[in-house]
């Protein structure tokens, strides 16, 4: 039993630490004194700058530390945030996302027109670009990558691997709701893609990392899609271990599972190339660990800030910034409870929480209140949907209607153990609320799980009451959030609204995005009148970096490329 | 004694085989399953019923049991549900570090608490051995996480002594030859590495050691009292021994049988310690691994490591069970 024999050399700057003058005063043990005067003599000789590569003489090496390894590096095989937060910066989609919020905007695709009908989209290429392979990037290999996605079968084609392309091009050849029916090569720099039905969410779900352009002939050439082993045992290809090939400005250098993913700069980038010369993606599981080595200078920044420690991080000294959120978190209603059926119930409850309260005392920092299930960036957002204001009298009122008047008792489920960029803190949460409608007169019967057994809770069987859950959205399309949630009928909701599931199927079809947007603002309303859950709120994940990182290019969809990050040092 | 050793090994078998049987069903007991974990907010029945079908996780179960035995048998373990790499392959390379971070906090505890032990002991009833006693008895109280963090922020965030998190610098040159980093820098001779291996090794190895170090402290004093004592210490005294031969050999060699078999026992429990202290320093052992793969329901990856760890404990024991008849003639192995 040996490790794979490797070599690693590199010329990358380790940060300082801090020296702090402690070091000196705390004398004592001459071990320590020894240790203190080896690692630092070990620090200065590996500092100084990388020099070479980088345009300035600051230190072009960014490390950024995620919270596990990357389940792959081939994203199209992959539906976890750490995968996309590499995947991001080594592969390029036709289709991009503004800078700062969620809106599609052109990327390898400069423009693109669909047929009034809806069905096909021709996409006309960014010139001068290549594979970091050297492979050139034109239709063919769009096609390429279409026919790709289209053409997996067996372990390819479970949720498991090919999630995004599945649950989006609904299935593969041969499937009779498969969206996608050909891809040609007009000419070198010119794709069509026809669909067998419109879909309006088709431009912004190209700007997903799964649906990012790949090099065809690095695919090939490293058996991409021989994901194979048997069924019981499934393994990645020799592709997505080690030869990830896109357009970005990153290439893959090296990966050490448990430990770090590093990338190099592609000097033929076709864009701006930046100042990271190099990203060390480190793998720190615990949350107080990542911010330990924060302040102790070995990473240059993190993801997911506990809500508690955003204050101590800047009086410290750290950059702490805020993503525009594009998650919601919300008390849902099982509609199989039988007083959950009632409206007058689902109403007293949404009128006895007081978002605000929520915001203000759990929540992290720029955290929104929500009034529908959608983040306000997102298409179709409604300002002017019914709300239920915080009104605990009126809340009693209702429950008395309902015959309610002497108390109400209901299961309140949430998970423990978990946190999630909606739900950072759901212990407390719960708290928060069953306050609030024990306030008004109903009894909360907690049932608290681990999070595993809590989504098998909530999604497999009907065994809950009123829970929470929430949802990061992933592109700009509402069909991502409220199509999820309220397309069909579920465990989770328990309800059967064929109204509600016809009005979500008409909206995912239309090809207009204004179109759609008007759309899904009527069917926020028609959800608000519903009430199937209360919108709790849109919280904000945040991030810390070191002093020295003086811009970071935050996304409310994560889409975040290093090539933009600027340092002062 | 080869013969015992033998007769020992085949015993495993049997062990090993009912462990099978209980680790598979146990895993399969805990409520989600992989796909549940896979998904996340994600997951439909439908979906879940696709990934089920497609790693079989639906048949009946004495029928997945017998598959995954007869792989097993090959020498297959299966593939990680996460990584998707063969669990052997993640074993391998996961398990040097943990057995790096394991046997340097074992001679930490060893190494101080043996002498500690027998120091305390000598100064019976006075003020060293009541704040020894009292010392240990916090080591083992405080919860290793806590001063896991505690350490930390000490030595490297607050003094940037020692690095916060992982086991080598990237700026070192270090060629990985065995997968344990610090014998791989000896050999090769890349000091530097060897070195810069270690110091990533000591606040983890601390933290890890604090409980086994204080065990071992309580039994060494509790041991060394008693047999301070005995009838043989006396004789010996009065004939005239020397007092270095009193303590090495009557003694301290008496004294060590349990203290031996404490050790025997903290070195296994060193391997299932390690899950806490790897997570907070980003540890790229096996503990860490195998805690994600208890939260993501990863059952190959939970049979193949539960078994690889009783192996290793197993085996530890033998080790323990033959040192005794080398530290006390008069025990024979049965």
């Amino acid at each position: 039993m040996c490790e794979r024999s490797h070599k690693e050399r590199s010329s990358t700057v380790i940060p300082s630490a801090k020296r702090r003058l402690l070091a000196g005063l705390a004398g004592g043990a001459a071990l320590t004194l020894v240790l203190t005067g080896c690692i630092q003599s070990q620090r200065s000789d590996d500092g100084g700058g990388d020099g070479s590569a980088a345009p300035s003489d600051v230190n072009s090496t960014f490390i950024f530390a995620g919270s596990s390894d990357p389940s792959g590096l081939d994203p199209a095989f992959a539906n976890d945030g750490e995968s996309f937060r590499i995947s991001r910066n080594i592969f390029e989609g036709l289709i991009g996302v503004e800078q700062g919020g969620a809106d599609p905007e052109p990327l390898l695709a400069e423009s693109w027109e669909t047929t009034e009908d809806g069905l096909s989209t021709t996409f006309n290429l960014k010139s001068d670009v290549t594979f970091h392979d050297g492979t050139p990037f034109n239709a063919e290999a769009v096609c390429a990558n279409f026919e790709r996605w289209y053409n997996w079968t067996g372990i390819a084609a479970t949720e498991s691997l090919s999630y995004y392309y599945g649950s989006l091009f609904g299935g593969f050849a041969g499937d009779e709701d498969a969206l996608y029916e050909s891809c040609t090569a007009d000419d070198e720099l010119t794709a069509t893609v026809t669909l067998t039905r419109p879909f309006s969410g088709f431009i912004p779900a190209l700007s997903l990392p799964a649906l990012a352009m790949q090099s065809p002939t690095a695919m090939e050439e490293y058996g991409a899609d021989d994901v194979g082993g048997s069924a019981e045992a499934p393994e990645y290809s020799e592709y997505a271990e080690a030869h990830p090939t896109g357009t970005g400005p990153f290439m893959f250098d090296s990966w050490n599972p448990g430990s770090e993913v590093v990338l190099k700069a592609y000097p033929d980038y076709w864009g701006e190339q930046g100042q990271v010369q190099e990203i060390i993606f480190r793998v720190i599981d615990d949350p107080t660990a990542r911010r330990q080595a924060l302040e102790a200078g070995d990473i240059d920044g993190y993801d997911l800030v506990a809500p508690a420690d955003t204050a101590a991080l800047e009086e410290a000294g750290f950059n702490v910034m805020q993503r525009d959120p594009f998650t919601v978190l919300y008390l849902g209603f099982n509609q199989q409870v039988e007083e959950l059926q009632d409206p007058l119930v689902r109403q007293a409850i949404a009128h006895a929480i007081d978002r605000e309260a929520l915001v203000t005392q759990v929540l992290p920092e720029g955290t929104q209140e929500a009034t529908q299930f959608i983040p306000p960036v997102v298409n179709g957002y409604n300002e002017d949907v019914t709300t239920y204001e915080h009104d605990p009298e009126r809340a009693r009122e209702l429950l008395a209607e309902a015959g309610f008047e002497d108390g109400l008792e209901l299961t309140f489920n949430y998970p423990v153990n978990i946190s999630r960029p909606y739900m950072p803190n759901p212990e407390e949460i719960f708290v928060a609320l069953s306050g609030q409608l024990e306030e008004v007169g109903i009894t909360v019967n907690p049932v608290a799980d681990e999070w595993v057994d809590y989504l098998d809770r909530i999604q497999g069987t009907a065994d809950h009451g009123i829970h929470l859950l929430g949802w990061t959205g992933d592109y700009n399309d509402t069909d991502n959030f409220v199509g999820v949630f309220f397309g069909t009928q579920g465990n989770e909701w328990g309800f059967d609204n064929p109204e509600l599931f016809q009005a979500l199927s008409e909206a995912r079809q239309i090809p207009d995005f204004e179109e759609a947007g008007e759309r899904y603002q009527e069917i926020n309303e028609q959800i608000a009148q519903f009430l199937p859950g209360v919108p709790l709120a849109h919280p904000a994940p945040s991030l810390a970096f070191s002093p020295r990182v003086t811009s970071y290019p935050a996304s409310p969809v994560n889409d975040e490329v290093y090539n933009l990050i600027e340092l002062s040092e | 004694m080869l013969r015992t050793i033998g007769r020992r090994l085949l015993l495993l078998i049997p062990t090993l085989f009912g462990l099978t049987v209980l680790l598979f069903f146990w895993v399969r007991a805990l409520p989600g399953g992989p796909a549940a974990a896979l998904l996340g907010e994600r997951a439909t029945p439908e979906a879940i019923e696709r990934i089920n079908e497609a790693y079989g996780f639906n048949r009946p179960l004495p029928e997945q049991y017998i598959t995954w035995l007869g792989r097993l048998l090959q020498g297959d373990f299966g593939n990680s549900i996460e990584t998707r790499r063969p669990v052997l392959e993640e074993f391998a390379n996961r398990f040097p570090a943990t057995v790096e971070l394991a046997v340097l906090a074992l001679i930490i505890a060893v190494g101080i608490g043996i002498p500690l032990g027998y120091w305390a002991a000598r100064n019976h009833g006075r003020l060293l051995d009541h704040v020894s006693v009292g010392a240990s008895l916090l080591g083992i109280t405080i919860p290793v996480f806590f001063l896991a963090f505690m350490l930390k922020w000490l030595f490297a965030v607050q003094l940037g002594w020692l690095p916060t998190t992982g086991r080598q610098d990237r700026g070192v040159d270090a060629t990985h030859a065995t997968g344990f980093y610090v014998l791989d820098g000896l050999l090769t001779g890349e000091l530097d590495a060897a070195w810069n291996a270690f110091i990533h090794l000591l606040l983890p190895a601390l933290a890890l050691a604090t409980i086994p170090l204080a065990i071992i402290v309580r039994i060494t004093r509790a041991s060394v009292l008693e047999v301070v004592n005995a009838d043989y210490v006396r004789t010996g005294r009065a004939k005239g021994v020397s007092r270095q031969i009193i303590r090495n050999r009557f003694v301290l060699r008496n004294a060590m049988l349990p203290v031996v078999t404490t050790i025997g026992l903290q070195a296994g429990l060193l391997i299932s310690g390690a899950v806490l202290t790897e997570t907070v320093f980003a540890f790229p052992g096996i503990g860490a691994f195998l805690a994600n793969a208890i939260f993501g329901r990863d059952f190959p990856v939970l049979q193949g490591f539960v078994l690889f760890i009783a192996i290793s404990y197993a085996l530890i024991n033998l080790l323990v069970d033959i040192s005794y008849s080398v530290i006390d003639p008069r025990v024979r192995i049965q």
